[in-house]
């Protein structure tokens, strides 16, 4: 169980701090939006890029404006608007089988990339290809490059095949941001790389990452103040978009953090949708991206079964933080190569199994949980070896989901709840009869 | 056919069906104490595999005849079909003879096969490769320098003999002459379809995957001097070229019925990581060396592939050009995100220059063609009818 940090004083302040924080992340993604929609009008330029190994700081210390389509992606499919998209990209002659982060994208494009809060996003004046984790990604910028006729930078990312960042692994990607992203940042926003500015932004970012490590981890206490999961993409927000390494972003942490303190101290429940979570009765691990067509229908089915999510891996995919990676402003590039290697989706299986163990027993979860999405090959592609090997060596029964991220086509509510639902009481079960899990 | 030509495509056509990779357990025991290394697609050195004096074995899944027992329990539905046959072939003990197992980075699922591989089978050599997609010879080049080194080292380690530069010019040098058989064999199907039709072209080329390169070698030389003694006629088909098939292989069904619909096949990226360096590679000097910058400077284009310096589409209709073709067959596996993500980019390629284009999808172990003929038949009556005009 972790300890409470900086203690807050009792009483209604906790319901109040809940909406600091959520208002706080909404006024900085509305920001950025408007940000973006007068940035051709203020002649700033924008970089599109990725969220696994993004280079915030290093973008934004050229005073350039980031913009990450996958989020695009998932807001337009939180906003329902990601099905009509992906027609509009089907239509053009993209197939029904690949990743339809890329099809609700061009889809939007095609409808003018209006952002999920109506404003106008600009076309990019660089595509910063962070080719980390996932092979789709290059595919993805290609598309937009002929879209667009920008240029291009490519950042190619090793893959820690055997969970061990090696020396020319590193060498590899600190050259490749010398000789490829540097030069190409500087020539589009005609600034000159300034590394003491980028290791400033690195110290915020390292700072925010303590204080997200502290909220991740609050998980681990019982009941658990966090849902992981549901709850849990809201936190990663800023980290893995275009806060980390700013003020707003240490801020930002900074309030969620006693917000979460105060939870853990009086002994509270995750926040959900419908209200506060009253009751604990199941603790899971989960692996995979969550649906987000149906999001909050797909959240109901876990907790109103009194199921809270403890850990994911699908939170890490900008990092593994909680298991000890800061930035470090000494070494700038090295650890802007390092932050890169480490993300989630660029470890190997055998990684990626050991990790989800490990949650598993270290958040003492009853339960282990896939959602395996048709569009990722990059997480589901081994998630059924996964289970398996999961059941073997925790002992915790798997549960196994179909969806996808944005296509609504791919969201069967009554199979998933009949699912879920026949695996909670499993686990009921178990617990009742003795079988240890 | 006459008996010479038979021999050797009747041989071929038997490497081809051995699902039990025989050709590989043969070697090993005309070769005691000598190893076998499987590759994925698309493309590893196999130079360094075989100066460690073992015989690299080209895995490209179990095409229609291989039975799925327990391969489609690790697969769900919406991936590709060449996971599920290669995991079927280890786990049914056809894959015993590998004692090894190279993985390159061609995308996520035979990124992740390599590490299910580690824990299926934790007892054998099992690597990524993973190839650099920056082509600049100080950065990308030093990397996949080191990476292949690395990769030589772990050979050393399993052979429990130096590989030296010497053993390792020798084989570039066995896999330049691979290499230049092979170039000649595609040129002459592109001047002379009819007398190298596809399906047999592709099964001479396959043998590769399971012979020793000089082997293999000799094996098309032999096919390049007897196919054109053979009575073979011209027929009024169209010339096409296919793109999709450098990873999951369609099955040679598929590739018969595009010429009984009246396509020549004259250009393709069958088997691509075979034929992935486009030239020879300098057989002096230091190998590690060449090795690297040959693949910086001369690897073909294909969608697993980042290409900073040429336009989407230029290679493909380069080889539409220079193979005289009239029109390109998207032919993708399902469900493959690198092919079919880069589709459309070169759909929009061809349609600026004019060339015609149709699309279908296969799997590896598809069965009927009906819908396939129809529509391979449709679009080379087509081409040929506006070839007419
Ligand atoms: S394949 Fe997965 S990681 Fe890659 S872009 Fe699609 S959803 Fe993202
Ligand atoms: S067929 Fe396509 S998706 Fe499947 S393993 Fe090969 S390259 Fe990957």
């Amino acid at each position: 169980m972790t300890n409470p940090k900086q203690p807050s004083s009792p009483g209604t302040i906790a319901e109040v701090r809940k909406e600091e924080s959520m208002n706080l992340q909404k006024q900085m993604i509305g920001g950025h939006y408007q940000a973006l929609e007068r940035a051709p009008k203020e002649g700033r330029k924008v970089v599109y890029t990725f969220v696994p190994g993004n280079l915030t700081e290093l973008i934004r210390s050229f005073d350039l404006l980031p913009v990450l389509p996958e989020i695009n992606a998932l807001q337009s499919g939180m906003r329902k608007l990601s099905g009509g998209y992906i027609a509009e990209a089907e239509k053009s002659g993209h197939s029904e089988d690949v990743c339809t982060y890329v099809k609700c994208d061009i889809g939007m494009m095609k409808k003018g990339n209006i952002s999920p809060t109506g404003t106008k996003i600009p076309d990019p004046d660089l595509l910063l290809l962070s080719y980390t984790g996932c092979f789709t990604f290059m595919k993805w910028f290609e598309l937009l490059r002929e879209e667009y006729g920008c240029p291009v930078a490519m950042l190619h990312v090793p893959y820690q095949a055997d969970g061990t960042i090696h020396a020319h692994h590193r060498d590899y990607i600190v050259e490749q941001i010398k000789t490829e992203l540097i030069p190409k940042l500087e020539q589009v926003s005609g600034q000159k790389y300034d590394e003491d500015r980028l290791k400033e932004s690195l110290k915020l970012s390292a700072e925010a990452e303590d204080d997200f490590v502290h909220v991740i981890e609050s998980a681990k206490n019982v009941p658990s103040p966090i849902d992981a999961y549901f709850g849990g993409v809201f936190y990663i927000g800023p980290m893995f978009t275009a806060f980390r390494g700013t003020p707003e972003g240490v801020e930002y942490y900074k309030t969620l953090c006693a917000e979460i303190d105060e939870r853990v101290r009086l002994g509270l429940g995750p926040i959900t949708p419908d209200g506060e979570m009253t009751e604990e009765r199941f603790r899971l691990v989960v692996e995979g991206p969550p649906n987000w067509t149906s999001f909050r229908e797909f959240w109901k089915m876990f907790y109103e079964e009194g199921a809270v999510f403890v850990a994911s891996s699908y939170t890490k995919v900008g990092g593994l933080y909680d298991r000890g990676f800061r930035h470090d402003p000494e070494h700038p590039l090295e650890t802007l190569a390092d932050y890169c290697m480490g993300c989630y989706t660029n470890l190997g299986l055998p990684s990626r199994i050991e990790l989800l163990q490990d949650y598993i027993n270290e958040y003492k979860a009853d339960g282990f949980m896939i959602n395996s999405v048709k569009s990722c090959n990059s997480f589901s592609a081994g998630q059924l070896l996964i289970l398996r090997q999961i059941e073997e060596r925790t002992g915790v029964p798997g549960g196994f989901i179909e969806s996808d991220l944005v296509d609504p086509r791919y969201f069967s509510a009554a199979n998933i709840k009949n699912r879920i639902e026949s695996y909670l009481q499993m686990l009921e079960q178990r617990r009742k009869t003795g079988v240890a899990s | 056919m006459r008996p010479a030509l038979e021999e050797i495509v009747g041989r071929a056509n038997a490497l081809y069906e051995d699902l039990d990779f025989g050709a590989v357990t043969d070697w090993k025991r005309r070769n005691p104490g000598r190893k076998a290394i499987g590759y994925m697609p698309i493309y590893v050195p196999r130079e360094i595999v075989h100066a460690a004096g073992m015989l690299p074995v080209g895995i490209v899944g179990g095409s229609d005849r291989l039975e799925i027992i327990r391969g489609d329990a690790y697969f769900q539905s919406y991936i590709c079909h060449i996971p599920r046959s290669t995991i079927e072939l280890a786990l049914s003990g056809r894959l015993d003879s590998l004692d090894g197992m190279l993985f390159p980075s061609i995308c996520d699922v035979i990124r992740n096969l390599s590490g299910m591989w580690k824990l299926l089978f934790p007892d054998r050599y099992v690597r990524y490769i993973d190839v650099p997609q920056n082509f600049d010879a100080r950065v990308g080049g030093e990397f996949w320098r080191r990476e292949i080194e690395a990769l030589r080292d772990d050979l050393v380690v399993l052979g429990g003999e130096p590989i030296t530069d010497d053993a390792l010019n020798k084989s570039i040098a066995v896999y330049n002459e691979n290499r230049r058989a092979l170039i000649d064999l595609y040129k002459a199907r592109s001047e002379q379809p009819w007398v190298f039709p596809t399906p047999e072209l592709y099964v001479v080329m396959r043998a590769g995957n399971v012979l020793p390169p000089d082997e293999h070698t000799a094996m098309i030389r032999a096919y390049l001097d007897e196919a054109p003694r053979e009575d073979r006629e011209d027929k009024d088909h169209s010339r096409i070229v296919i793109v999709g098939t450098f990873c999951e292989q369609p099955p040679l069904g598929l590739l018969r019925t595009l010429e009984r619909a009246g396509c020549w096949i004259v250009g393709d990226d069958l088997l691509l990581g075979n034929r992935w360096i486009e030239t020879e590679i300098p057989t002096e000097g230091k190998p590690m060396e060449n090795l690297s910058q040959a693949f910086i400077e001369h690897s073909t284009a294909t969608a697993s592939r980042y290409d900073a310096e040429r336009a989407k589409g230029e290679s493909l209709i380069q080889s539409v050009r220079d193979n005289e073709a009239e029109g390109v067959i998207f032919c993708a596996p399902s469900f493959c995100d690198p092919a079919l993500l880069d589709q459309p980019m070169l759909v929009n390629a061809l349609d600026r220059e004019g060339i015609s284009h149709t699309q279908f999808k296969y799997s590896e172990d598809t069965g009927q063609f009906g819908v396939i003929h129809e529509q391979a038949g449709t679009f080379s009556d087509s081409i040929r009818l506006w070839s007419e005009v």
